[in-house]
């Protein structure tokens, strides 16, 4: 590091770390606090029905006959399919998938724009996990101060057990979520046998360890930091806010100044708030609400409970840190009463996209053919010219059957009037006809030849068509046909 | 250079180097990454005595748990070779006109053939079998030696002019080199087959090409210029030119005519892959 660049940075040395001037802030281990209350348990029903969705989700069983996998939700990567309960989808269809995640994706904002960051306090994997890390850790090395206390102190048979035995059960807790991942992707009864008894694929134990890992790093380690430093969500959910959105807030006009008082009216000078800190020592951040609206609060509510304990304790008006809308808490500081209001052009858009987003799903599954036909002219040679001198292009054509029982399909061709069809090995058949298995892809080979006479352009837009003979749906696929110039 | 220096700014102590009055700090690398660069070192130690390592002067030292990468590729190879014999058996077998007739079989040498395809014929027939001036195209419907599947398993498995026994021979007189033709004749004759599969260029030259013609050509392409696949004579009368379409093409070839040659495949490829290449040669579009 060179003065310049030295000057530059900061003109006051300090113990590194310590200070704002730092680029690199040294971690600060958060020690939260126990605390009951409405939010603390909302949070634990989230969490439990959460858990529950995760846990329970892949035994539920859905007959879907039998040739098809009976597990209700399945993503089956060997066999190319994904299933969901009524749904199957193949591999060609992944724009559902990017569908439900566009749908997500706005579910979020409307959720966002009325009730602020509910995903980030209650529902998010990262929360609920190290909610759940927490209360094991609280169970094992006890509150808040206890903790403070047996990391600072020196190792002794205590510390090691108790440390011990909490990171033994964040690591179980771990296995149990890595482990329970696999079933999504593999029948779920067949792969706990197969996990219990050692005989399943390297594959599984590894993904089952790097999920492992992750979970105990992400909701044992990093925690708060990463809603701080690595998730992108805090740094652009500002943008669905406005002052009628339901956020975590600190009523500054009532609580200023703040001071230590007894119980009863503040004396004469002081707010509400008395600075007894419990709304930060509770916080899972570990952040002052007090300052304000920041990145780092993921609005789960905890400091409200605590305030509110405090606040009945003392006998002054509770909500002093409320979940409210940032208008209603300024107008209240006015004198005046605003309503909530849910109802807004923000909220009316993003429920608008999303009702539009699930129409078009819903449409274009209702619609999802049994059949889809993908063409592929042929690049070398793009066409070929014979002895009488018209033109011949070869394609690849490739029959997908979604069907559960084998299908014959006829071809045909839209394009120039002289054009003739042919399938490899059907050369001398009028109506050739593609048979394909059922539930698999069906690959042919065909030729489509033209005088030439009958053609000028260097490229000329045809249609192949294929016909179910039973059900008589139709599927297309445009394409071109090459010729000389 | 033991003395330590601190800077002044940053508190931090620098390395005691100084470029024109620049000094740098002294930024150790992260004891973590000291640790996992040791224990790589150490690792290593493992590695040279489980695996082959040190090289000597007439071998090399094979470790302890004899790991060949030679052998590996070989049993990943057989173990392949395993799991297509349900398929190359079958074809073994088989003549290739039972594989084409053979949908299940169609499509194993199709996807297979066009593997060897690409393997060993593409740099003269081109990826597609298009080919190229003086390489015959696989795809079209015009075929000097024959284009049903035994003709062209017959081509594949011994060439042409390849020097094998077996393979396909022809030859065409250097009518112009040799002195057998003068220009005049040449040119002549050169309209004349050019006017069988296109509008003639000068009637009285393809009048007179056609005597020359008739006494020195008809015998093996035929008198009307259909070509004879006995002899590897090619139809003139179509719109397929092997090396040119031009009449300065038709002129060089009767002056001093080319002769390709394509190697004898057999004891190169196997018997199974000869015919997965014949039937996906066949499977082109000109198949007859």
């Amino acid at each position: 590091m060179n003065v310049q660049a030295g000057q530059l940075r900061n003109a006051d040395p300090g113990p590194a770390g310590a200070g704002s001037d730092q680029l690199y802030a040294r971690h600060e281990t958060v020690y939260s606090q126990r605390i009951t209350g409405r939010f603390r348990k909302f949070k634990w029903s989230a969490l439990a029905v959460l858990l529950g969705i995760y846990y329970l989700a892949p035994w539920l069983r859905w007959d879907r006959g039998p040739d098809a996998p009976d597990q209700a939700l399945l993503i089956d990567m060997p066999g190319r399919r994904a299933y969901l309960f009524f749904i199957e989808i193949w591999p060609q269809e992944v724009y559902f998938l990017a569908g439900l995640l566009i749908i997500g994706a706005l579910g979020l904002f409307l959720a966002t724009s009325l009730f602020g960051r509910v995903w980030c306090g209650f529902a998010c994997p990262q929360t609920v996990w190290t909610d759940l890390f927490m209360q094991v850790e609280r169970w094992i090395e006890g509150d808040r101060n206890k903790r403070m206390k047996l990391d600072k102190a020196p190792l002794s048979l205590e510390k090691l057990w108790r440390k011990s035995a909490k990171h033994a059960a964040w690591l179980a807790i771990s296995v149990a979520t890595g482990g329970a991942w696999i079933f999504y992707f593999k029948d779920a009864p067949t792969a706990l046998a197969e996990i219990a008894t050692g005989s399943a694929s390297g594959t599984v134990y590894g993904f089952i360890g790097l999920f492992t890992a992750t979970t105990y790093l992400l909701a044992g380690w990093a925690r708060e930091q990463v809603c701080i430093y690595m998730c992108p969500w805090p740094r652009f959910q500002g943008a669905m806010f406005d002052e009628h959105s339901l956020l975590v807030t600190y009523e500054a006009w009532r609580g200023e100044p703040r001071g230590h008082s007894k119980a009863g009216t503040p004396p004469a000078g002081l707010g509400d708030c008395i600075d007894c800190g419990l709304c930060v020592r509770v916080c899972p951040t570990g952040i002052d609400i007090r300052d304000g609206q920041q990145l780092a609060c993921i609005g789960c509510g905890l400091c409200i409970d605590a305030c509110n304990s405090v606040m009945a304790k003392i006998g002054r008006p509770g909500d002093l840190i409320a979940y409210d809308a940032l208008g209603r808490s300024e107008a209240r500081g006015q004198g005046r009463t605003v309503p909530l209001r849910l109802v807004r052009a923000r909220t009316l858009i993003y429920a608008g996209l999303l009702l539009l987003g699930s129409a078009i799903m819903l449409a274009a599954l209702l619609n999802r053919s049994s059949a889809n036909l993908s063409v592929q002219p042929d690049r070398a040679p793009v066409f070929v010219r014979l002895t009488d001198g018209s033109i011949r292009d070869g394609y690849t054509l490739k029959v997908s059957n979604k069907t559960r029982e084998d299908r014959d399909y006829s071809v045909g061709l839209e394009g120039p009037a002289a054009a003739r069809i042919a399938i490899l090995g059907q050369e001398a058949e009028v109506a050739p006809v593609l048979r394909v298995e059922k539930d698999s892809v069906g690959t042919f080979r065909a030729f489509v030849t033209i005088p030439s006479g009958a053609i000028q352009n260097a490229t000329t837009p045809v249609t192949f068509t294929i016909r179910d003979l039973t059900s008589a749906e139709v599927s297309r696929h445009d394409t071109v046909f090459s010729a000389p110039r | 250079m033991s003395s330590t220096e601190k800077d002044a700014v940053t508190g931090r102590e620098t390395t005691g180097h100084e470029w024109d009055g620049i000094k740098e700090l002294n930024t150790p690398l992260p004891k973590w990454w000291v640790y996992v660069f040791i224990a790589t070192v150490v690792w290593s130690f493992g590695y040279w005595v489980v695996y082959p390592a040190w090289p000597g002067i007439a071998g090399y030292t094979r470790g302890l748990i004899g790991y060949s990468s030679r052998a590996e590729f070989d049993d990943t190879m057989s173990v392949a070779a395993d799991a297509r014999r349900v398929w190359t058996d079958r074809i073994a077998a088989s003549s290739v006109q039972e594989i084409a007739a053979d949908p299940e079989l169609l499509a194993y040498s199709v996807a297979g053939g066009r593997t060897l395809f690409a393997e060993n014929c593409a740099p003269c027939h081109g990826a597609g079998g298009e080919g190229a001036p003086g390489y015959p195209n696989l795809a079209d419907d015009s075929w000097m030696w024959g284009g049903d599947l035994g003709a062209i398993e017959q081509t594949v498995r011994y060439g042409v002019r390849s020097g094998h026994e077996q393979a396909r021979i022809s030859e065409m007189p250097r009518f112009g080199t040799d002195g057998l033709l003068d220009r005049r004749q040449i040119s002549d004759v050169g309209d004349y087959v050019l006017s069988l599969s296109g509008p003639a260029a000068d009637a009285a030259a393809v009048q007179r090409g056609a005597t020359v013609y008739a006494e020195n050509c008809a015998s093996c392409h035929g008198e009307a210029g259909a070509g004879n696949r006995e002899l590897g004579a090619p139809a003139l009368n179509d719109a397929i030119w092997l090396y040119g379409a031009d009449k300065a093409g038709v002129v060089q070839q009767i002056t001093a005519p080319r002769h390709g040659v394509m190697p004898t495949w057999s004891g190169r490829l196997d018997d199974v892959s000869i015919k997965l290449l014949s039937v996906y040669v066949h499977s082109l579009g000109g198949g007859e």
